[in-house]
Formats: structure tokens, C-alpha cells, sequence
């Protein structure tokens, strides 16, 4: 096969919109341009409005990053006051925080990931049969269950966020609602529920012992649950190799606290982990249909090009730091925390290490949600008044289950005079920048295999979803 | 959810991020739907309807097919029996059109409050309705199931929907009703500053009183709603709840009055009431009203023996 143009759209199982070019010839992608094709404009919206509207506002631009959005905004305004939430309400936002990224990441490899192994396509795999048993689309049974035990899980958002998505609990000061001993029990049992659930579908085992694996070897001996199945197909379609990345990783630092965050925050490149500088961060619109030049966040502008030039192919913006773009989300989390298994697979880099990356986090997240629950003193404040400066600058920097999320604000004269948001996916689905330099997705799919007649190559819907995409925030 | 619907005999043609299908293989559903070779029962449609830049509405390609998602709605709209627009952005523009709008976002068949939006304000589906509109930000997942419910049903019809289109089984509510503040309320015991337990009306900006929907009766994820965690109702299931001309967490005033009354409540009684119960508050609830938990427990009568 030569020299031959794939456009794969509409994108489904990934949230919102996406459409992606592909030149391929002898069997296999050449060049990738992934174009997210819907322009909203969030950013012009909040442009005159009360500072505190972006609480209500910018959590609206996405329905399953809602609470990531709601805490980045509070984040970035407690920034401006130069103020932090009271102690017991920065853990319930953490907690609430990591119960949206661990519905998130349940629902990823469940409802989005996983079908496509269902598929006709492998029908000759001695596996298919159960693949369609488990994973066949709105059928299979571990979908079912994922559904069910994600809107038990979700039960902590409505108690103590009161819905979800869009809640306006989460405040610079603290929270809404201040919390009681009865909340605690309440919510502990929801967590024991979802603790069975994991062990018992996904993991097939207790979570310790997946939190503990250290190497690459550890992790091939995994036999139980459906991430044991994974990581037989895994092995059975090489997926170790399928969609490698250039091995730059970033994280924010999830869920922030006065002692830093519970995740750590850096850079890893190189083969070696430093520190972050958000300094660092530029947007360069070249390949996009922005118009403007190049410029960190603080001072950036969206000003979308509407003749939609020739040139360009986006109106996702391409984040980069030193001329680099950076891959985010679960894997790059857990290798900037120092986790053993999550530093054997950055060299990897694949599908396969993005899906176990996930599957670690997720883990280690209930883990970690157990301890925040069981520190929350129920009888502290929950809030303490925050006075906006009439002026002044703030940045928000949190972690969505899909990677790296930054807010920055201007207010002056008491309104927002400028507001930019780089979202998770704007940085792993960037189009090219003015060097020619492709974003991470686009990089990720050179080498994958078309197959003679393929017009959605299922090799790209596996290295896509492996990214677990989020379009809407990724334009916004 | 997925056997609920499966129960009632609905299913998927296609959806987002339920569906196998992608790529080609949507295309060609999508084609056979245009022709007629595939029935549409319902067309269901999230999201506000871009029209922008310079009425092209291609700040939203539908992927992969090269025509707008506007283009997309008005033809497989005339081919559905009926059309549903899940949350208020489809509804009726919603928070995309807040501020400068810059997609120039409008309604599936209304621009804000007004009639008239992608489809026209005359536009009757094939079935002979209106677009129904499952307003609300996010919508309730229960309100989108019940329409679905209702109509495989044969059960709603255009007498079901209030004036903006919204199905009366949950909009003939306001979200006042089981309001958990509802002590708070009657006695204008308001909350001064959020994470206090009183009524939000007076200071926080809340419009439970005005704003339609079950959310306090049926409740959101389990137990909740926005009043039950403190803060208020911003009338998300109307049309332009995006652009209230006052910061949302706060109560515009006239005076010193809140400008905004309860729905069906003349002004002259509602003040009267208000001033009645204001100077009549019972020590235990102005107390709690400011406090984030209570501080003074209700008197425990004793039976007597």
C-alpha cells in the first residue's frame, strides 16, 4: 500500500471531538496532524465577569473534568488573594478531586479503551470470546459494572459537592459545607465499596499488591482481573511497542496541600526527573487557527483566526516548553512521584505503559483517598473569607486524570481582564508548532500499522484512546 | 441505565462514548440515516449549535465529514421522529453563548429566550413536537432517561412541555420544593457568607424560588443538590441563567431588597411576610442561619405522663 490520505473521524469513545489526518504508504502512518475541530471560546466568555463567576464558569467547559476545572479556578483566585483553603477543606477538595480522577480513569479503560478489542477485527484471537463477554460496547458485563460502581463512587460528590458534574462547592477559602463525623462514615463506606469493586473486577487482587510492583518483570507475571487480560493482549499485540512517545513527561503535582503536592510535581526528560518552573510554559500558534504570537499563559490571548488559514489545522493551541511539547497524565503522575514500576516504564512509553500507568494511579488513588478521609478532622473549619484583591494575577496548576491543567487569571479594575487555561489534552494533542515540530499524539502515531483496506486503522483507535483524550477541555 | 433503557426497547444507533463504531463506520450510518434506509426515532443532541465564524459554523466540523455539526442537526432533525436537546447549551444556548458569545452559539430552537434558534420556531419533528428540551447544567441523567422513557412510551406529548419546552414532569417543580434551608427560608434567616447554613436567597444569590426543577425532591448522585451543599440555585434550566447581570453568588438589591421574588408571590405580600417573619425568628434558627453547623438543637418536648 502507498501513499494513501486517511481522514478517521468522527472520533467516538473519546470525550468530545476529534478528527485526525493520516499519511501512510508501505503499511504504516507517516505523518499524523490531529485537528480538534470545535472552538468555543471559554476564555473570551469570562473576559469582563466577576472574578468568583469562574467558579461557576469554567467548570461548565467540561462534563467529566468538572471538578478539575472548579479547583483549578479556586486554585488560581486563592493564588491572586495570596490566601489557601483551611487545612480539613483542602483535603476535602483533594478528596473530592481524586474521586473525579479515579471515576475517570475507571471509565477510560472500561467504556472507552477496552471495546475495541471486541472487535470483528480480532476475531481469530483465541481471546476474542471473552473479550466480547467482558468489553463488547453498552454489553459487555465489566461495562456494566463499571457504570454501576462509578456512580456509587460519585455518591461522594453529591454529599459533599451536592452534584456532580458542576459544582460550586469548591471555593478559594474552602468549601461550602463544612463536613460532620456521619459524612466521614458515609463516605468511607462508598470507598470500601469501590475497594471491592477494584479488587474484584479490575485488579483481581488486593491494591497493595499492584501498588507494589517495582519492574517490568513484576508486572508481566500479573495474571488476575481484567488487568490481568490487558497485559495478556498486551503482550499477544505488542502494545509495548505500538504508539511510543519521545519519552518527555510533565506534571503539575496532583492535589495540592500547604506541604506540597500529594503527587509530586516536575519535568522528566532526558531519562532524568527536574523541577518545573511554569515560567517555562509558552503557547506557539502557529499550526493553529489563532491569531497572535507565542507567549506564556500569563499574558496570552485567544483571538481565533476566523478565515481559518491554510496553514493551520487546529484550534488547539500547541503548549511547549524549550521547543519541546510533553506528554501528560497518569504515567507522567506516577514516574514524577519516584513510583518504581512507573520509572521502569518511561523509557516504554507506549500504549501499554500509558493503560498500566493508569491502572497504578488508580490504585495508589483509592489508597490515597482512604488516608485523606481518615485525616479530615470533621469539627475544623471549612471555610474562611477570602477578600479579592481589586487587582493582581494568579495561576491555578492541578492534575486531571488526563494530565496537566493551569488556569491564569488577570483581574483589574475588580473584573477579569484576561483569562487563559492550557488544558491536559492541549499538550498531548498540540498540533505542529512554528519549528514543524509535532505534538505528542502526532508523534506517537508515526510507525503505526495500517492494514490493506483499513480506513479506521484499528492500530491508531488504540494508540489514540490509549491518551484517554479530553477534546472539550482541550480547546475549551 | 444501560438496562433500563434496553428494557423499554431503546437503543443505540450510535452515542459518543457508549458505541463501537467509529470512523467510516459512523459515516455511513449517518448516510443510510439521510436517505432513509435507517429509521431515526430520536435524535438526541448535547451541546449549543455554533454558527460561527461569519455564519459557516465551522468552529464545529462534525470530524471526518467535512459539513458543520449545524449543517448535520437541521438535516437529520427533519428525519427524526422526534428531537430531544440534552442540557441547557442545546436547549437554549447555555453557557457557550455567555459574555461576547464569540461562536455565536445559539439553541437547537431557541437564541436564549427567544423562539427560533438552528431550527426554526415553526420546526415540528416528524412525530409532530416541538424540540424537547432536557434543560438543566448538567441536566439530570434521570430527566434525559425519563424523556427517553416517556416517549418510546407514546406518553408525552406537546401538552407535557412548559413554555420553553421543557417536560412538565420535572419542570411543574420549582427547586424550592424540599429545599432543606426551607426553615431558613420562611423566616428570612439568611446566610451572610457561603458555608453558612441559612437561606441563600437573600445575600448568596439563590433562585430556588424561581428557577424550575426536582432537583431537591429527587436529589443529584445519591443525596445531593446545590442548596443541600451550600450554595445556591443559579436557575441553570432556564434559558440565559448564563448572563443573571450580577455576579452569580450574589443577590442583586434594590434598597436593600432583593429585586428577584418567589415565583407567584406579589411583591406587596411577599415584603409583609418577609418583614412579619424577620422580626419573629426564633433564636435557635437566627443562630444557626450564620453558623457552618448547628449550634442550638430544636427544644425536645417531653410526652406528657
Amino acid at each position: 500500500m502507498t501513499d494513501t490520505r486517511l481522514i478517521v473521524g468522527p472520533f467516538n469513545r473519546v470525550e468530545g471531538d476529534l478528527e485526525i489526518r493520516l499519511d501512510v504508504s508501505d503499511g504504516a502512518v507517516q505523518a499524523a496532524y490531529t485537528n480538534s475541530p470545535l472552538f468555543r471560546g471559554f476564555e473570551r466568555i469570562l473576559v469582563g465577569k466577576a472574578p468568583e463567576d469562574a467558579l461557576t464558569i469554567t467548570p461548565r467547559i467540561c462534563g467529566i473534568c468538572s471538578i478539575s476545572q472548579s479547583v483549578a479556578a479556586a486554585r488560581a483566585l486563592a493564588d491572586v488573594a495570596g490566601v489557601a483553603p483551611t487545612p480539613a477543606a483542602e483535603k476535602a477538595a483533594a478528596m473530592l478531586h481524586a474521586v473525579e480522577n479515579l471515576a475517570d480513569h475507571v471509565t477510560h479503560f472500561n467504556l472507552f479503551f477496552m471495546p475495541d478489542f471486541a472487535r470483528p477485527a480480532y476475531t481469530s484471537h483465541p481471546w476474542h470470546a471473552d473479550a466480547v463477554a467482558r468489553f463488547l460496547a453498552a454489553k459487555g458485563s465489566a461495562i456494566h459494572a463499571a457504570i454501576e460502581a462509578r456512580a456509587g463512587l460519585l455518591h461522594i460528590v453529591g454529599l459533599l459537592a451536592g452534584k456532580w458534574p458542576h459544582t460550586l462547592a469548591i471555593q478559594p477559602g474552602g468549601m461550602t459545607r463544612a463536613m460532620t463525623a456521619r459524612d466521614k462514615v458515609r463516605i468511607a463506606s462508598d470507598l470500601r465499596r469501590f475497594r471491592r469493586y477494584l479488587e474484584r473486577n479490575l485488579f483481581g487482587a488486593p491494591l497493595e499488591a499492584f501498588a507494589s510492583l517495582s519492574s517490568i518483570n513484576e508486572l508481566e507475571g500479573w495474571r488476575t482481573g481484567d488487568v490481568g487480560f490487558f497485559l495478556m493482549l498486551a503482550s499477544e499485540l505488542g502494545l509495548d511497542i505500538s504508539g511510543r512517545g519521545a519519552a518527555r513527561y510533565l506534571s503539575f503535582g496532583a492535589y495540592p496541600t500547604n506541604e506540597g503536592p500529594l503527587f509530586k510535581r516536575g519535568i522528566w526528560q532526558n531519562g532524568e526527573r527536574r523541577d518545573l518552573d511554569s515560567s517555562e510554559i509558552y503557547e506557539d500558534l502557529s499550526r493553529a487557527w489563532m491569531l497572535g504570537e507565542s507567549r506564556h499563559p500569563s499574558s496570552g490571548v485567544t483571538v481565533p483566526d476566523e478565515l481559518m488559514r491554510e496553514d493551520a489545522y487546529s484550534w488547539c493551541k500547541a503548549p511547549r516548553i524549550d521547543g519541546h511539547g510533553f506528554e501528560t497524565g497518569a504515567l507522567s503522575r506516577q514516574i514524577m512521584d519516584g513510583h518504581p514500576l512507573a520509572l521502569a516504564l518511561a523509557g516504554e512509553g507506549g500504549v501499554r505503559a500509558r493503560i498500566v500507568g493508569r491502572f497504578l494511579e488508580t490504585a495508589r488513588t483509592q489508597i490515597l483517598l482512604e488516608r485523606l478521609l481518615s485525616e479530615i478532622d470533621p469539627s475544623g473549619p471549612f471555610m474562611q473569607s477570602v477578600d479579592l484583591p481589586y487587582q493582581g494575577m494568579g495561576e491555578g496548576l492541578v492534575e486531571a486524570a488526563r494530565g496537566a491543567l493551569g488556569h491564569w487569571v488577570q483581574i483589574r479594575n475588580g473584573v477579569i481582564e484576561n483569562y487563559q487555561i492550557i488544558a491536559p489534552t492541549t499538550w498531548n494533542f498540540s498540533p505542529r508548532d512554528s519549528a514543524g515540530t509535532p505534538g505528542p499524539l502526532e508523534a506517537a502515531l508515526v510507525g503505526a500499522n495500517v492494514k490493506e483496506g483499513e480506513e479506521t486503522p484499528i492500530s491508531v483507535q488504540h494508540i489514540v484512546r490509549s491518551f484517554d483524550p479530553c477534546m472539550v477541555c482541550t480547546v475549551h | 441505565m444501560l438496562e433500563t433503557l434496553e428494557d423499554a426497547g431503546i437503543s443505540f444507533l450510535w452515542h459518543p462514548a457508549l458505541s463501537q463504531e467509529t470512523g467510516a463506520e459512523v459515516r455511513d450510518l449517518l448516510t443510510q440515516i439521510e436517505t432513509g434506509a435507517i429509521v431515526l426515532d430520536v435524535l438526541c443532541v448535547e451541546g449549543s449549535i455554533v454558527r460561527g465564524p461569519l455564519g459557516t459554523g465551522r468552529y464545529h466540523m462534525l470530524a471526518g465529514t467535512g459539513r458543520s455539526m449545524l449543517d448535520w442537526v437541521q438535516s437529520l432533525a427533519r428525519k427524526a421522529q422526534f428531537v430531544v436537546a440534552v442540557g441547557t447549551c442545546a436547549a437554549y444556548g447555555g453557557v457557550t453563548s455567555a459574555g461576547e458569545n464569540p461562536s455565536d452559539a445559539i439553541g437547537l430552537q431557541y437564541d436564549g429566550a427567544h423562539a427560533g434558534g438552528a431550527l426554526d420556531a415553526v420546526f415540528r419533528s416528524v412525530g409532530g413536537m416541538p424540540v424537547i428540551n432536557v434543560a438543566g447544567c448538567p441536566t439530570h441523567p434521570d430527566w434525559v432517561t425519563e424523556t427517553l422513557l416517556l416517549l418510546a412510551a407514546g406518553a408525552l406529548d406537546a401538552g407535557q412541555l412548559d413554555d420553553f419546552g421543557r417536560p412538565r414532569f420535572y419542570a411543574d417543580h420549582l427547586v424550592h420544593h424540599a429545599c432543606p434551608k426551607n426553615e431558613f427560608y420562611e423566616y428570612k434567616a439568611s446566610a451572610n457568607a457561603l458555608s453558612q447554613a441559612g437561606c441563600l436567597m437573600e445575600h448568596l444569590g439563590c433562585v430556588g424560588t424561581q428557577a424550575v426543577g426536582d432537583c431537591n425532591i429527587r436529589t443529584w448522585n445519591g443525596d445531593g443538590s446545590c442548596t443541600r451543599a451550600g450554595y445556591p440555585c443559579i436557575n441553570c434550566t432556564a434559558p440565559e441563567f448564563e448572563e443573571p447581570g450580577h455576579a452569580f453568588a450574589e443577590t442583586p438589591k434594590f434598597a436593600g431588597i432583593p429585586i428577584g421574588l418567589p415565583s407567584d408571590m406579589p411583591k406587596a405580600w411577599f415584603m409583609a411576610l418577609a418583614s412579619l417573619s424577620k422580626a419573629a425568628t426564633p433564636h435557635r434558627i437566627a443562630t444557626n442561619a450564620v453558623a457552618d453547623r448547628v449550634q442550638v438543637p430544636p427544644t425536645i418536648k417531653k410526652p406528657k405522663s
